[in-house]
């Protein structure tokens, strides 16, 4: 029993993950109707920029998301600014086949420049460290720590979509472009700040799976289809479902790990597509601001 | 100077063309009515003016600064405010919020929140729930006070009566002498014609994308307008 409650614990701490993983995905998604494919490649990318970082200046992981998150956050802006914004209209292909387009690119422009060697961020102690909670359920410091984190990224992002300037132009956008623009907001600009968000979040999502696990190039896909599949278990465009996708996701995998381990993936698909066929919006679609 | 000027203005949808070669001119204080029948152009108007739509014309000036070919958000910022057809208020923020989002080019003036409660005090009360719970008279008010808030020079009031009862259409009209004693310019399309004419220092009637008619309210006889409008 205890190892079952255990499974179950394990899968919620990497469904925080996961929610980190999805939370960009789902700014992206409820501010602009942007559906990013280019998304997990974008985490990879962010998880490459901090070695680099790493690796010339000697520093931490954590401490390298002081240069890679406004970096991540400017290349964001830029590439919304320079790119996607030309892809938005009423025609959803079009910045699907772009965004598909840039994950191409950025998975042959990473195997070129680092090939296709695992690669890994190395943080020391807090990798292996963890806490007994009773006899048979050990925490894993590093997946407490990016649980927490996750959920007060979730919570200040709530907070920041419905009591910030910024947050109201985000929500009013998203329900009415055209007459959000009649309010004197530049729906381009706003575009691009929501773009470079989700990139910060990026950022935090790459470093702690670089820490969590070994990256390669190739790895974008499957970090996207996570993240698609706990953004559509919370509900389009809600911030605290994507939490709850996350978790549900993670410990569908856990569940499905302790079962047989060649079933972990497979159980977290099934788990998200039996929601998807109980609850076709989700389980929290489209929330206010609560 | 006029505080608009709009000489020659064509506007399209696409290929479709719903303005031709219009004048229009609009004075600092000053009140106007557009008239017309369904598809004579007064939204199309409107959306010109605001950068919405597809528009060339000679003459396209705010304050004697060409707004031709500026992004809804500039001229907004410069002082123009709509009150869009159907009020379009955004469902996912409450009342206050709705009228919070209107002082978003944050430009100075006297209007604020509490002044918007105090021109609408049946406001006060619902400002947490999301606007478009609201009834249509008070979506409109809130519409109009989300306008209020960017503390603009001229306010584009776009089919004011629509769908509201004539009590309410009452009450929405007494507001409009608050707003323009404050100084403010005042377009308003409208399709009740004794409405538009009393709070209108001039009038506009447009007939299938056209000016058919022009001039003051007391200039006009019932007959002309009626053939204006009609284009009998």
């Amino acid at each position: 029993m205890i190892e079952w409650i255990n499974s179950i614990i394990q899968g919620v701490l990497t469904g925080g993950l996961y929610a980190l993983f999805a939370a960009g995905l789902a700014i992206i998604f409820g501010v602009m109707r942007l559906v990013n494919i280019a998304h997990g490649d974008l985490i990879v990318l962010a998880a490459f920029v901090a070695m680099v970082v790493i690796e010339t200046t000697g520093v931490d992981p954590f401490v390298s998301m002081v240069a890679v998150l406004p970096f991540m956050f400017f290349f964001g802006y830029v590439l919304q600014r320079g790119i996607l914004n030309y892809t938005l209209g009423d025609d959803l292909l079009p910045p699907l086949l772009v965004t598909f387009g840039i994950s191409i690119v950025i998975q042959n422009l990473l195997l070129e420049i680092f090939s296709a060697d695992s690669q890994r961020l190395k943080a020391g102690p807090i990798e292996v460290s963890s806490v007994q909670l009773v006899e048979g359920i050990e925490l894993g410091i590093l997946p407490l720590v990016v649980f927490v984190i996750a959920v007060v990224l979730i919570a200040g992002l709530q907070i920041g979509f419905s009591r910030t300037r910024l947050g109201r132009a985000f929500r009013a956008t998203s329900d009415d472009p055209s007459t959000a623009r009649l309010m004197g907001i530049n729906q381009k600009h706003v575009f691009g700040l929501a773009m470079a968000v989700s990139l910060v979040l990026v950022a935090i999502a790459g470093i702690f799976i670089g820490i969590r696990t070994n990256f390669d190039p190739a790895l974008g896909p499957t970090r996207l289809l996570f993240a698609f599949e706990a953004v559509i278990i919370g509900g389009l465009g809600s911030m605290w479902g994507t939490l709850a996708g996350g978790v549900i996701l993670g410990v569908a995998q856990n569940i499905g790990a302790k079962i047989d381990p060649g079933w972990q993936f497979l159980a977290g698909h099934i788990a998200f597509l039996v929601i998807l066929v109980l609850r076709p919006n989700g389980l929290f679609p489209r929330t206010r601001d609560d | 100077m006029s505080l608009l000027e709009i000489r020659n203005l064509d506007a399209f949808y696409g290929d479709f063309q719903a303005l031709f070669g219009f004048d229009f001119d609009l004075d600092a204080h000053e009140t106007v009515a557009a008239i017309g029948a369904n598809g004579a152009g007064k939204t199309t108007l409107l959306r010109a003016i605001t950068g919405m739509v597809e528009a060339t014309s000679d003459v396209l000036s705010y304050r004697g600064d060409s707004i031709q070919f500026r992004e809804a958000a500039e001229i907004v910022a410069l002082g123009v405010a709509m009150v869009p057809e159907g009020r379009r208020l955004f469902p996912s923020l409450s009342v206050e919020e709705n009228l919070i989002i209107g002082s978003y080019s944050g430009r100075p003036g006297s209007w604020s929140l509490e002044r918007v409660y105090e021109l609408f005090p049946a406001l006060r009360n619902r400002r947490s729930v999301p606007g478009t719970a609201l009834s249509g008279g008070e979506q409109q008010m809130t519409a109009i006070g989300r306008a209020l808030m960017s503390n603009p020079d001229l306010i584009l009031f776009d089919e004011l009566s629509l769908g509201l009862a004539p009590v309410v259409v009452r009450e929405i009209y007494e507001v409009l002498p608050v707003i323009k004693a404050e100084g403010t310019a005042m377009v308003v399309v409208e399709q009740d014609i004794n409405r538009a004419l009393e709070v209108a220092d001039r009038v506009y009637c447009l007939q299938e994308g056209r000016l058919a008619l022009t001039g003051a309210p007391g200039d006009l006889t019932r007959d002309r307008i009626a053939a204006a409008y009609f284009g009998t």
